[in-house]
């Protein structure tokens, strides 16, 4: 009937738009009650046992993942750049994609699986436990002794933690190409250091900062708003997991916009190919 | 005079269609104890939940001390919220947190108590709901019946003027729900607090009330003593206190 998949379309629209909107006054709470009055040593102390479990315990799988993507992507394009007799340049494209783009987003991805599901489980259970509401009824700030630890840990330690990755993505890229491969080491890194400058590691820095804060709010909002039961944590998790990469990804294309723009506009267009 | 502690002025509250609250009249005196009674999901802890604003009505005013509180924002709530316990009904305690941590709480938030002060009022209130000792259990450690008096030794950690129980020996055997009975009658007592508890279990409302009153399709149907309680002539009132059920609900398991 076309009414009634008219008024379902619209339904889910209004939905959409009030989760979003939700979202919205969630963030913008989580940033107001982020002031100067925060950083006490009160509230400090809640930082130090958030990191740890964000970034200590993210660093085993992080590097197993930067280093084995460095090694793939020597493996995988290898092949191609021998055909153009060009196989010497790979450190730099490898290095430049591990840096500016996979090395940023696949850490973030692996955080926002890891980190954001274990917030959301962690504060949904709070959450369907009354746990919260007795927090709020002691008369202590949810936002403050829960969301705002949590955001700045995410925030602080996924640039280092993406940091760690690359580091072990250049160097898979090279164990690969160098050790295994044959290509020497002096050009391998010669053409890295041309292809890599320091706006594309600002770039894949800065854009971290902003996926560990996506990942942050994501995972703390998905906790607060779960449904009842098991089964309303349950899905919260996985919804918090995909509408985290969901953010990394749109976030990914507007710095990559962004940032190519403002490159552009600074230094003109520079090929990693030339010289 | 002053006036009364808690104040419902018809209030209302709905959850997408279904009417929970439906203009709840009610004044609670400083010092009483006063029981609402009702069947599953009647809204007895939605009505606990106004108290302390974690709800907030469609319709009507709910005051504190004199003072209207359901328009506050959050953090103008915290001045009422300091006055009050709340006992949930599964403890809520942080568990995160060991027993010791989660009494201290209220108290490192709100009391200016240097750490050794805090440690002896945690002991003290330990002490006072019968499980000395304990403060460096974690919750899921304990027993149900340990979990609701930790949970309770908390609820009282500022001794609040107002204490709410939601369902406060739900789960518990005869015995441990008779040692909570004990403790809601023996707080009221010592630290002259007002006792606003939900409950469906008449044993219990019977020993800690002064007052009753019962909720039934969102209102108050009735507002008495435990003998008038028991001695109503209200159907609805008579099959609850007895614990029968009804010819409606008879008919529904016959088929």
């Amino acid at each position: 009937m076309p009414a009634r998949f008219i008024v379902h379309v619209g339904q889910k629209t209004t939905d959409t738009l009030a989760a979003v909107g939700e979202f919205a006054q969630f963030a913008f709470r989580t940033f107001f009650s982020l002031g100067p009055s925060w950083f006490r040593w009160r509230n400090i102390r809640l930082i130090v046992p958030q990191m740890y479990d964000v970034g200590t315990k993210s660093v085993p799988v992080v590097g197993v993942v930067g280093a084995f993507i460095g090694m793939v992507l020597a493996v995988e394009g290898y092949t191609q750049f021998k055909a153009l007799g060009q196989e010497n340049r790979m450190g730099s494209v490898i290095n430049v994609s591990v840096i500016k783009q996979i090395g940023p987003v696949l850490a973030a991805v692996m955080l926002a699986g890891r980190v954001g599901g274990a917030l959301t489980a962690e504060l949904g259970t709070m959450n369907v436990t009354e746990q919260i509401d007795a927090m709020r009824v002691i008369g202590a700030d949810p936002f403050r002794v829960l969301v705002i630890p949590r955001f700045l840990a995410c925030v602080l330690l996924t640039p280092l933690l993406t940091i760690f990755s690359d580091f072990l993505g250049v160097v898979g890229g090279w164990l690969i190409c160098v050790k295994n491969l044959g290509i020497p080491n002096d050009p391998y890194w010669r053409y890295s250091a041309m292809g890599v400058d320091n706006w594309q590691i600002f770039e894949g820095i800065t854009k971290s900062i902003f996926f560990g804060g996506a990942i942050g709010l994501i995972g703390c909002y998905k906790g607060f708003t779960c449904g009842a039961g098991a089964s309303g944590v349950g899905r919260a998790c996985t919804e918090s997991f995909v509408s985290s990469f969901m953010a990394i990804i749109i976030l990914n294309f507007f710095f990559a916009q962004v940032s190519k723009d403002w490159y552009i506009a600074i230094y003109g267009v520079i090929s990693m190919f030339a010289g | 005079m002053l006036p009364p502690i808690v104040e419902f002025r018809d209030v209302a509250k709905r959850f997408g269609n279904l009417v929970v609250l439906d203009g709840i009249n009610l004044s609670i005196q400083r010092g009483q104890s006063i029981v609402i009674i009702g069947a599953s999901g009647s809204g007895k802890s939605v009505m606990l939940k106004h108290v302390v604003g974690l709800l907030k009505p469609e319709r009507g005013q709910i005051l504190f001390d004199g003072q209207r509180i359901d328009t506050l924002p959050e953090r103008h709530l915290m001045p009422i919220r300091q006055r009050c316990g709340f006992l949930f009904q599964m403890g809520a305690l942080f568990d995160s947190l060991t027993v010791g941590e989660n009494i201290a709480f209220p108290l490192a938030e709100h009391a200016r108590m240097s750490p050794s002060q805090i440690r002896l009022t945690v002991a003290h209130r330990l002490l006072m709901v019968g499980l000395p000792g304990i403060e460096n259990q974690m919750p899921a450690e304990l027993s149900g019946g340990q979990r609701k008096r930790v949970a309770l030794a908390r609820a009282i950690a500022l001794e609040p003027e107002v204490i709410l129980y939601d369902e406060p020996t739900t789960g518990l055997d005869p015995v441990r729900a008779d040692v909570i009975n004990e403790l809601i009658v023996k707080f009221q007592r010592e630290l002259r607090t007002t006792s606003i508890v939900v409950t469906h279990d008449m044993a219990s409302a019977f020993k800690v009330a002064d007052r009753i009153v019962m909720l039934h399709e969102g209102k108050l149907i009735i507002d008495g003593s435990p003998q008038e309680i028991r001695d109503s002539p209200n159907p609805i009132v008579h099959h609850f206190v007895v614990g029968e059920a009804d010819e409606k609900e008879l008919a529904v398991l016959k088929g």
